[in-house]
């Protein structure tokens, strides 16, 4: 693997779309109703997993560092302003203090992109010039993807227009929840090609779909589709990413990736602000899916507040002493 | 390696649980042992060397238990056990809440030591075994304190003695000591060899909980030091261990008149339908084959597939076990740990060499030393030596299975029946399939799941008894009041015969017919006076064969809803009732007393009895601690043989058939022997009362023949006897073949017209299942 690095040899940790795109495939349906999904088992082993896996010292020290560099960091509220995202985005460039990326090793670390708004997109792109981090905005009508379909096909395409490298679609629940599978890969296959060239993640607002297997089924028809990314939600909903829908959504990966020889990214969302939980979903990625998928064109968190757990676990980890959130700049 | 390095890796690293104060205690304690008697720590003597199994290195020396220590140990037991049981439910909850809190308190000790002497990984003591054990001395806790008001017709034992294994020590030790102590009995256990460090740890929190002396004690050692325990004055052994120890032990044990639980190997199936979430069953398998390194006894070592998804299932098993991490127990994110003992690794290592099959190694980074590689061979049929013999290992077999039907034939086809798990998400499969596998305890869409108030055991030669649950508690306390002893019921002489208006014809009763005897020999019954009163047939052992099998082949009644059970009963009640006086009259003349009527109204009573009872003993819901429920299901045992009461020719046969064809068994009755003829004319109602062929089979003859024919028939899965000759011991002995219960009079007397004892036939009648049925939408 020969990571395509978005800026000279500085940083190796921006390695993009070293992988063909997922072209999607026909809808199968044989398949979609054969995915089962155990609730209980798959919750045994979401809640056995932190147990069994464990980073210490310098390795948490380079995984924490991992997370950062697979975070999409996020602004996503209806006061954001340009002086707001420019904050945002001078914090994606550098997102922990110079002397600690000294101390570790890692100059030159940056999140993996910044995720935006449509009307923010502008803004994003001029703060993060030169950089090569990607903007990614999010589109559809989100949360809710409720508004005219013309309406999101034509949020996608305007926020391409606008250079958003990345978009973060949602999906229409209600499809998953009448069992609509053929609506729900028309509405995708649409979203897919209104992106062209931009890479298009696939939110699947998991807390609305009632079961796992709506999830897995979701995973499947929206891989089908087309997704370069399956993500777990809005982050509006009240319930986000947990473990057991990552297991859910990451074996369905997993199979599509067997079947077709195509890899689709995953991006948890909501709900992850602690460095610890973002070593254990990192260590369950590494478990069902294996390393490659430890980077960030294949793995992204959506969050806002776990980097700034992580940056205090960091100063820990260089100085021995326990930090405080003022001694980290603010984003 | 660099954080730059990791960053682009992703290694995990090295986790490691500190050592130190494990290590610290045993050096507190002078790195010598001795035993733990009557409340106090013994002088080290001669002994052994206690290792870590991952590294070689010695970390104690413990002492071999003369037969003088044992002695002693079981003296200090017994000198106890009045004081401790006097104390009452509720002083001794105290106790068991104490040492809860004592075992919580030293979570973290326990577990590190547990590994630092098993070879277990850290995640499993520290996440499963100490929390189990902490569990169940809670569990047990709330039981000594309802055992005054609800078991107030039970007492305890006495002094038990216990044997624990090697796999899981201190969870052994736990499963074993609560109990028993909850019930008002003291303990002589006797931890592994290869692990007694923290049987000796919890030797020292009972000095911490102020535990009264000789409650507990502990002697270490081998084998010879559990025979020691096994011969010694006890009034129960509990066993957890190998069948063929398990089967030694029976023996030893036999008519001696003591309690026995034997909790022994297994070969657990895993069957996996088409409809099942696969990725979750691949993962439950490495938690059923893989979880302590497979050295459980009930492991699902044994995988049975649905065919059309057998190759991508292994394809995907293997992508999984490659993922294992094998290594330093103490490693935090270890899966598998290191093998017990270099001995228990050669054991494995030479079953394995030489399979066939395809075999299968997890590809993952193998460390030096007692470890042993994640394996899977697959492939196989019911009839590769490795499909049906223990492995203890981390190996799984495989084959593959086409119809749920042959899911259920495959997965019985085995001597052990400990455990099973089922995979389906067809709520119609995993629940028809789940009653029907030969097993103690199984799982649906799960694997390994355990709690103190779930009963565990096994059927076959897997053992008998249960552990946790109120089945469980049942196996340490027995019935108030001292029974009376019971003298050898003579038959009469005689040599006057008068004539009969016609000549009568007894013969045996045998699948729905009536039978002439194999032999074709009969004996002639006589009254009292001497006059004679007809012949009965003399069964032989081809009698007893003919009788089993046609008890197997009656499986239907099993399947029988309980509802039609009780009318066959009812009705059998019925027509004995209509000929009362005839029976009366026979029985007064048989045994030239007066009781006849009596005893036929007391045998319609109790058919009326067992047909009440036949839908009402039913099993209940466990409280465990899981969204789902777990069944513990009154199942019958199968085919019961039983030695029927010599005093009363017929109220003695019925008491035992009733309650055993109710629970939905067949049986094979042996008839008074000294007053046969009632059993006989007995059949005619049987004929009369809708009873299917082979339910009821009815022998006559000696009891003292027939007995070992029936204790040894492998066919036969519990054996019961009430005969007036001294048969116990040979019925226990010869039991030990395949390991079938029995319960059995000891030489005392019960007394059929009057007992108030209907609970304790139907437990006798009855195995406890417990079926696991976790659920979510």
């Amino acid at each position: 693997m020969t990571p395509v690095t978005a800026k000279g040899d500085k940083t190796a940790q921006l390695p993009q779309l070293q992988d063909a795109r997922n072209p999607g495939m026909l809808l199968d349906m044989d398949w979609v109703r054969a995915a089962r999904a155990n609730r209980s088992a798959i919750e045994r082993r979401a809640a056995t997993l932190p147990g069994r896996r464990s980073v210490k010292k310098e390795f948490q020290a380079a995984w924490l560092a991992r997370a950062i560099s697979c975070i999409d960091l996020t602004t996503l509220a209806g006061d954001d302003t340009p002086g707001r995202v420019a904050r945002l985005c001078a914090k994606a460039r550098h997102p922990v203090r110079a002397d600690l990326l000294e101390a570790l090793g890692l100059d030159g670390l940056t999140v993996g992109a910044v995720c935006v708004y449509h009307d923010m997109i502008g803004p994003a792109l001029s703060a993060l010039q030169g950089s090569g981090i990607p903007v990614a905005a999010v589109s559809t009508g989100f949360p809710a993807g409720l508004s005219p379909f013309r309406l999101r096909v034509a949020e996608i395409e305007e926020s391409v227009q606008a250079g958003a490298q990345e978009i973060d679609i949602v999906i229409s629940r209600r499809k998953v929840l009448t069992g609509d599978w053929q609506g729900l890969y028309d509405e995708m296959r649409t979203f897919r090609a209104a992106c062209g060239e931009a890479h298009v993640k696939a939110i699947l607002a998991t807390g609305e779909l009632g079961t796992l297997q709506n999830v897995a089924r979701a995973s499947l028809v929206c891989m089908m589709a087309g997704a370069d990314f399956i993500k777990t939600s809005t982050g509006k909903e009240s319930v986000n990413a947990t473990l057991p829908v990552s297991l859910v959504m990451m074996r369905a990966i997993r199979a599509y990736h067997e079947a077709t020889g195509y890899r689709v990214g995953y991006k948890p969302a909501g709900g992850i602000s602690k460095a610890k939980d973002a070593v254990t979903y990192l260590s369950l990625v590494k478990e069902e899916l294996g390393d490659r998928w430890l980077r960030p064109d294949l793995f992204r968190f959506g969050a806002s507040s776990l980097l700034g757990d992580i940056e205090r676990q960091l100063e820990h980890h260089v100085t021995g002493a326990y930090s405080a959130s003022w001694r980290h700049a603010a984003g | 390696m660099t954080i730059k390095e990791i960053f682009e890796s992703m290694d995990y690293g090295p986790a490691p649980e500190s050592a130190g104060d494990a290590l610290a205690w045993i050096v507190d304690q002078g790195s010598r042992f001795g035993h733990f008697i009557d409340g106090a720590f013994t002088e080290p003597g001669e002994g052994f060397d206690s290792r870590n199994p991952a590294t070689g290195e010695v970390l104690a020396t413990l002492t071999q238990a003369t037969p003088e220590d044992v002695d002693t140990a079981v003296a200090a037991a017994r000198a106890a056990q009045p004081a401790w049981e006097a104390l009452g439910g509720p002083g001794r909850a105290r106790y068991l809440y104490a040492l809860a809190r004592l075992l919580q308190k030293h979570a973290r000790l326990f577990a590190v030591l547990e590994t630092l002497d098993n070879g277990k990984p850290i995640r499993e003591s520290r996440d499963i075994d100490i929390p189990l054990a902490q569990r169940h001395f809670y569990y047990h806790a709330g039981m000594a304190q309802l055992m005054d008001s609800e078991l107030p017709d039970r007492q305890a034992l006495g002094v038990c003695g216990q044997i624990v294994p090697w796999n899981f020590p201190l969870l052994m030790l736990s499963w074993k000591i609560a109990p028993a102590l909850a019930t008002g009995n003291t303990v002589v256990l006797k931890p592994a060899e290869w692990t007694s460090l923290t049987a000796l740890l919890f030797a020292d929190i009972c000095q911490q909980a102020g535990l009264p002396k000789g409650v507990v004690n502990i002697v270490t050692g081998d084998g010879a030091v559990g025979e020691m325990i096994t011969g010694a004055d006890v009034d129960k052994i509990a066993f957890t261990g190998s069948t063929e120890v398990g089967r030694k032990i029976r023996k030893a044990t036999a008519g001696r008149g003591i309690g026995l639980t034997l909790e022994l190997g297994g070969k657990s199936p895993y069957v996996v339908f088409e409809d099942a979430d696969l990725d979750s069953a691949i993962e439950g398998l490495v938690d059923a084959i893989w979880f302590n390194q497979g050295q459980v006894c009930c492991a699902g070592s044994r995988l049975l597939v649905q065919e059309g998804i057998a190759e991508p299932f292994y394809d995907r098993l293997r992508a999984r076990m490659d993922k294992l991490r094998i290594g330093n127990p103490l490693d935090k994110c270890i899966d598998v740990g290191a093998i017990v003992d270099p001995e228990q690794l050669r054991r494995i290592e030479g079953m394995v060499s030489g399979a066939e099959g395809t075999v299968y190694r997890a590809n993952c980074p193998m460390p030096e030393g007692c470890y042993y590689p994640p394996t899977l061979i697959s492939g196989l049929s019911p009839a590769s030596p490795l499909m049906q013999e223990e492995i203890f290992g981390p190996v799984l077999v495989s084959s593959t299975f086409r119809t749920p039907a042959e899911a259920v034939q495959l997965a019985n086809n085995t001597r052990y029946g400990l455990a099973a798990s089922v995979w389906s998400e067809n709520i119609n499969t995993a629940l028809d399939v789940a009653p029907q596998l030969a097993a103690g305890v199984v799982w649906v869409n799960g694997t390994n799941m355990f709690d103190a108030a779930a009963g565990f055991g096994g059927v076959r030669e897997s053992g008998f008894g249960r552990e946790g649950g109120w089945e469980g508690l049942r196996a340490y306390t027995r019935a108030r009041g001292e029974s009376a002893s019971l003298s050898p019921v003579e038959a009469f002489a005689g040599d006057s015969a008068e004539p009969q208006p016609v000549d009568r014809t007894a013969k045996l009763y045998v699948g729905g017919k009536q039978a002439r005897p194999d032999g074709g020999y009969a004996r002639s019954i006589y009254d009292r006076a001497g006059k004679l009163i007809g012949q009965a047939p003399i069964a032989n052992r081809k009698d007893i064969r003919n009788a089993v099998e046609a008890a197997r082949g009656a499986g239907g009644w099993g399947k029988a809803t309980a509802h039609n059970r009780a009318q066959v009963l009812y009705y059998i009640g019925e027509n004995l009732s209509a000929r009362s006086g005839d029976f009366a009259a026979l029985i007064d003349r048989l045994t030239g007393g007066n009781g006849g009527a009596a005893e036929v109204e007391a045998s319609v009573n109790r058919l009326f009895s067992a047909a009440a009872w036949a839908d009402k003993f039913d099993g209940g819901v466990r409280s465990v601690p899981m969204r789902g429920v777990a069944l513990a299901m009154n199942e019958p045992c199968g085919v019961i043989g039983a030695l029927c009461a010599d005093e009363a020719p017929l109220l003695g046969l019925v008491s035992v058939m009733a309650p055993a064809i109710a629970m939905g068994n067949r049986v094979v009755l042996v008839a008074s022997e000294p007053f046969p003829l009632a059993a006989l004319d007995f059949y005619q109602v049987l004929e009369t009362s809708d009873v299917p062929g082979g339910v009821v089979n009815i022998l006559t003859g000696s009891h003292a023949e027939l007995a070992p024919t029936l204790a040894e028939h492998m066919d036969v899965e519990a054996v019961w006897s009430f005969s007036s000759t001294d048969l116990s011991g040979t019925i226990e002995a010869a039991s030990a073949g395949n390991l079938k219960r029995t319960w059995v009079n000891d030489g005392r007397a019960r007394d059929w017209l009057d007992g108030d004892d209907a609970r304790e036939f139907l437990e006798q009648a009855t195995e406890v299942k417990t079926v696991w049925v976790p659920y979510g939408a």
